[in-house]
């Protein structure tokens, strides 16, 4: 499972000019690419019935890991289910896990940075701490013992564990900008006239500081996803009647059914590696039109 | 340096409190009853299995007495029993050598291929070898370890059959290379970006101007002046970069069906063996704890700032 | 006879991606000789010290890029000179200390061991006898317990000793220039005066010649025998300090020699140049001082004033060096 694709240099912040960023953003080949990969995903994942008309349950036992025929692009399962359909209805809960993590984790790493941040003290004392022993365990395998435990999981459990491990570094980050602004002339100056705190935060900090927020919130939607389909390896995901590509991938890697039907695996893989690629595609490009001279 | 040590040593604490608590937590606050998840879901157990499991993790005291003592056993070395009797220590004790021959390999390929990589990127600034490494570190990022995991069986294994799919008979180098191989490309992304960054600033820097004002060449320019310097934020990662390793390890030795830590969970999972699932978790974070501490000491062996200090 | 460094109408432009280059230098000509110290003068962004990096060779590649002239040291050009060539002259014969010694030394390589790199590298003194010649430098620029600090890194010293480790360094070889750029603005005033001393004595007991480059017109003052005043990228004056300090040709010399506070000014506001310092990016049109200049006139927006000679030695680019030198004395 892959612990966090926030590389350190992430951590540099600068503004940009966002406007004319933005607009370069369509000229680069690798963003286009990127943008229609997640477009057709996303289109998948809320309208499925637009890219197939045969029900993913709708299966025939006797055309176990049968190949490709027409009507059947990408052939049938193991309990002889057509493997595209299921392909399609998978994309939603693979998305949701990716979506949902960053979502939520950018929110609570926003709220917590922001407090620790500005409030400094205790607040700050128990949110760093937190933060840095989260930070100082292996993420992968925590979350393995706390999924282990949780009977019937859904979409909702592999989020909860997914956030309880992600927020801290992109809390760091936000609370070190908090910081930085923070103790600004202009700000100690504001602090003194009696402008309130959520109105520097609002103002000052938060428009500064979320332009990296994002773009790291952008590269951690691939991971959320890549550890929905690790946790299904490993026996910890979610599990059948369940659609998800993970599930796929786990179970074509059972009893070695990928290594008679290798097709079983390339499909749902292609899929999510084809996402998660277009997701940090994505993140980089954003940051280099937002953030120009972290990469330099 | 003594006091460096000590301050990393006692550093170490709070993480190892925290981290083995909020495991411990986890398993045993959520609703329903600790044991029969132990066991495994709706198994019937037997009165006296329940009672053992109940002794065993002291369940019968109040919460942060069944902690102390169970972290108190852990650094004794005791890690349980699971249910048929055997000892997880034990368990712990087969599975260890393979755990650490995958994770030293993968170790030192990912230094190998992100150290050369970044600086190689780093040297040739915006041109071929800087977007390659762009190319690489991106599509290594992205792409699940496992998927390249399947794909390098599949290409290796089954099509060229050059090494073995997986499994551990054909002994230490062959049976390693691929998973070490997978682990190590999985994990370097971010060590090659960083030492790409960290090159760059450093051939920046004054003192490397002022090397060239005293007519020294390029070459030992950079052998004698830049690249230390440029090692020390790499260094700082390889520490926190053993998470990442280690995570990953669980997932690449169940693909490879190596008989690890990782395999050893993957396996205890499987057949709903909670005490193995607890007691080789919070191993593998300990023994995170001890590698990242290890990196983390060879620090000061660079940085003489952070030895005379 | 030629002069020992003769830099002759330098041209050189910053270039970066998206931009349009940015002319740094233009036509800049310095001449200096054994024994002698010209002070460079002039605000920070006048490019004295990128004239100083450009002697050195010491500035960024692709970035910087030579668009004329010449830099000639005992014979040869060193913009031309190879590689190889150009290295057995930097740091050997023309050396170079630097303004921040904190920044300018390897961090994690001991004092003696960046001393001794100098032996090593252009004497091929072996590792015993480079580090015992290290420490015979930093005995002579008077490092107290040199045999015992050797081994120290730089973090360990204090400011001004650390200046004394650059100036050993730059020292080692007993080159014939030495440049130094802005070497006390770092330190203490009394530590300064210190430093400044050593240059002085050492430059003079070894027959140096001294390029110093610094904004302090008094510091300028106490140790050079010539001062060449730069602004926005030109040189504006040049000649002997003395003549220069007494009847500034130009009306920026005579701007910065306004703003030095004297008994004449007691009691009132210290005269100060009006307007901003130059941005080599936007010159204006003519001469770059005109907008700040009192002289100014329709002349000066339009027409480039070239540098010329108008007594022995002395040389200004001003239309009106006739009434800057003809007007009342500084202070007065």
């Amino acid at each position: 499972m892959p612990e966090s694709t926030t590389s350190p240099q992430t951590a540099r912040a600068r503004r940009g000019r966002p406007r004319s960023g933005l607009r370069s953003l369509w000229k680069s080949p690798w963003f286009d690419i990127a943008a229609i990969i997640i477009v057709v995903v996303a289109l998948m994942a809320l309208f499925p019935s637009l890219f197939t008309h045969i029900d993913p349950r709708d299966c025939d036992l006797s055309k176990s890991r049968l190949g490709p025929e027409p009507g059947h692009l990408m052939g049938y399962d193991i309990q002889g289910c057509d493997y595209w359909s299921n392909i399609v209805y998978g994309a939603r809960t693979s998305l949701e896990v990716g979506v949902y993590t960053a979502a939520i984790s950018f929110v609570i790493a926003l709220v917590a940075g922001s407090l620790a941040g500005y409030f400094g003290g205790v607040v700050d004392s128990v949110i760093s701490w937190t933060s840095n022993v989260i930070l100082g365990i292996p993420v992968g395998i925590a979350s393995l013992v706390i999924l282990y435990q949780f009977r019937s999981r859904t979409v909702w459990t592999i989020v909860f564990v997914l956030v309880l491990f992600s927020w801290a570094a992109t809390m760091r980050y936000m609370r070190s900008s908090v910081m930085q602004v923070r103790n600004l002339e202009y700000i100690q100056a504001a602090r003194g006239l009696g402008v309130g705190p959520w109105r520097i935060l609002g103002s000052h900090v938060i428009p500064n500081a979320v332009t990296p927020l994002i773009v790291m919130t952008t590269l951690s939607v691939g991971a959320g996803m890549a550890a929905e389909a690790g946790f299904s390896i490993l026996g910890v995901g979610l599990k059948l009647p369940a659609f998800s590509w993970g599930i796929q991938i786990a179970l074509a890697s059972q009893d070695g059914n990928w290594q008679i039907a290798p097709l079983l695996m390339f499909f749902p893989a292609l899929m999510l590696g084809l996402t998660t690629l277009a997701f940090v595609v994505l993140g980089e490009s954003l940051r280099d039109a937002l953030d120009p001279k972290a990469r330099r | 340096m003594l006091r460096y040590t000590l301050r990393r040593v006692l550093l170490m604490i709070p993480t190892l409190i925290g981290s083995t608590f909020l495991v411990y937590l986890l398993v045993f606050l959520i609703p329903g009853d600790p044991v029969t998840r132990l066991a495994g879901g709706e198994k019937r157990l037997s009165d006296s299995t329940i009672a053992s499991i109940r002794e065993q993790y002291n369940l019968d005291d109040p919460f942060f007495v069944q902690y102390a003592k169970y972290l108190w056993g852990v650094l004794h070395g005791d890690f349980g029993h699971d249910f048929n009797g055997n000892s997880v220590s034990t368990l712990i004790a087969t599975a260890l050598p393979y755990t650490v021959v995958l994770a030293l390999t993968a170790f030192v390929l990912k230094l190998v291929i992100g150290v050369c990589l970044g600086v190689w990127a780093g040297l040739r600034q915006g041109r071929l070898p800087d977007k390659f490494n762009l190319f690489f570190t991106i599509f290594f990022l992205a792409v699940p370890g496992f998927i390249i995991a399947y794909f390098s069986q599949y290409v290796f294994g089954i099509k060229l059959h050059w090494l073995p799919i997986s499994g551990v008979q054909a002994g230490f180098p062959l049976a390693f290379v691929m998973p070490a191989m997978v682990l190590a490309l999985e994990t370097a992304s971010p060590l090659a970006r960083l030492s790409r960054t960290s090159l760059v600033d450093t051939m920046r820097s004054d003192y490397i101007v002022t090397a060239t004002a005293k007519g020294i060449s390029p070459q030992r320019i950079m052998w004698v002046h830049a690249l230390r310097n440029a090692f020390m934020p790499v260094v700082t990662y390889l520490g926190l970069s053993m998470a990442a390793l280690l995570g990953g390890s669980v997932l690449i030795e169940t693909i490879f069906n190596l008989p690890g830590l990782g395999g050893t969970l993957a396996r205890a999972i499987d057949t709903q063996n909670g005490p193995v699932v607890v007691g080789v978790s919070i191993f593998l974070l300990l023994f995170y704890l001890v590698a990242a501490l290890v990196v983390d000491l060879l620090y000061p062996i660079i940085d003489p700032r952070v030895r005379h200090a | 006879m030629t002069a020992l460094l003769d830099v002759q109408n330098l041209s050189l432009e910053f270039r970066s991606p998206g931009n349009p280059p940015i002319a740094a230098l233009q036509d800049v000509s310095l001449t200096l000789d054994r024994g002698e110290t010209l002070a460079v003068l002039g605000e920070s962004g006048s490019g004295k010290s990128i004239t100083a990096k450009a002697i050195m060779g010491i500035l960024p590649k692709p970035a910087s890029r030579i668009t004329g002239g010449r830099i000639m040291f005992d014979g040869d050009d060193l913009l031309t000179l190879p590689p190889t060539r150009l290295r057995r002259v930097q740091g050997a014969r023309i050396a170079m200390v630097f303004q921040d010694a904190l920044s300018a030394l390897n961090p994690v390589q001991t004092v003696a061991t960046q001393i001794a790199e100098l032996y090593r590298v252009h004497r091929g003194m072996g590792k015993k006898q480079a580090h015992a010649a290290a420490i015979e430098m930093m005995r002579a620029v008077r490092i107290p317990d040199a045999a015992n600090r050797a081994d120290d890194y730089p973090f360990q010293f204090s400011g001004g000793m650390r200046q004394r480790i650059m100036i050993a360094m730059a020292l080692a070889l007993d080159p014939d220039v030495l440049i130094a750029d802005e070497p006390t603005t770092a330190l203490d005033a009394t530590v300064q005066a210190q430093i400044l001393d050593l240059l002085g004595e050492i430059t003079q007991e070894r027959q140096m010649a001294l390029l110093m480059i610094t904004h302090d017109l008094g510091v300028a003052g106490q140790l050079a025998d010539r001062a060449l005043v730069m602004y926005a990228g030109r040189v504006a004056e040049s000649g002997p300090i003395g003549s220069m300090f007494e009847s500034p040709a130009h009306p920026y010399t005579k701007g910065l020699l306004g703003s030095i506070p004297s008994a004449a000014h007691r009691g009132g506001d210290l005269p100060t140049i009006q307007g901003l310092p130059p941005d080599i990016a936007r010159r204006p049109p003519g001469c770059s001082f005109n907008p700040r200049c009192g002289y100014a006139t329709a002349q000066c927006r339009t027409v480039l004033p070239h540098l010329d000679p108008f007594a022995p030695d002395r040389a200004a680019a001003c239309h009106h060096k006739g009434e800057v030198i003809a007007d009342a004395p500084v202070g007065a």
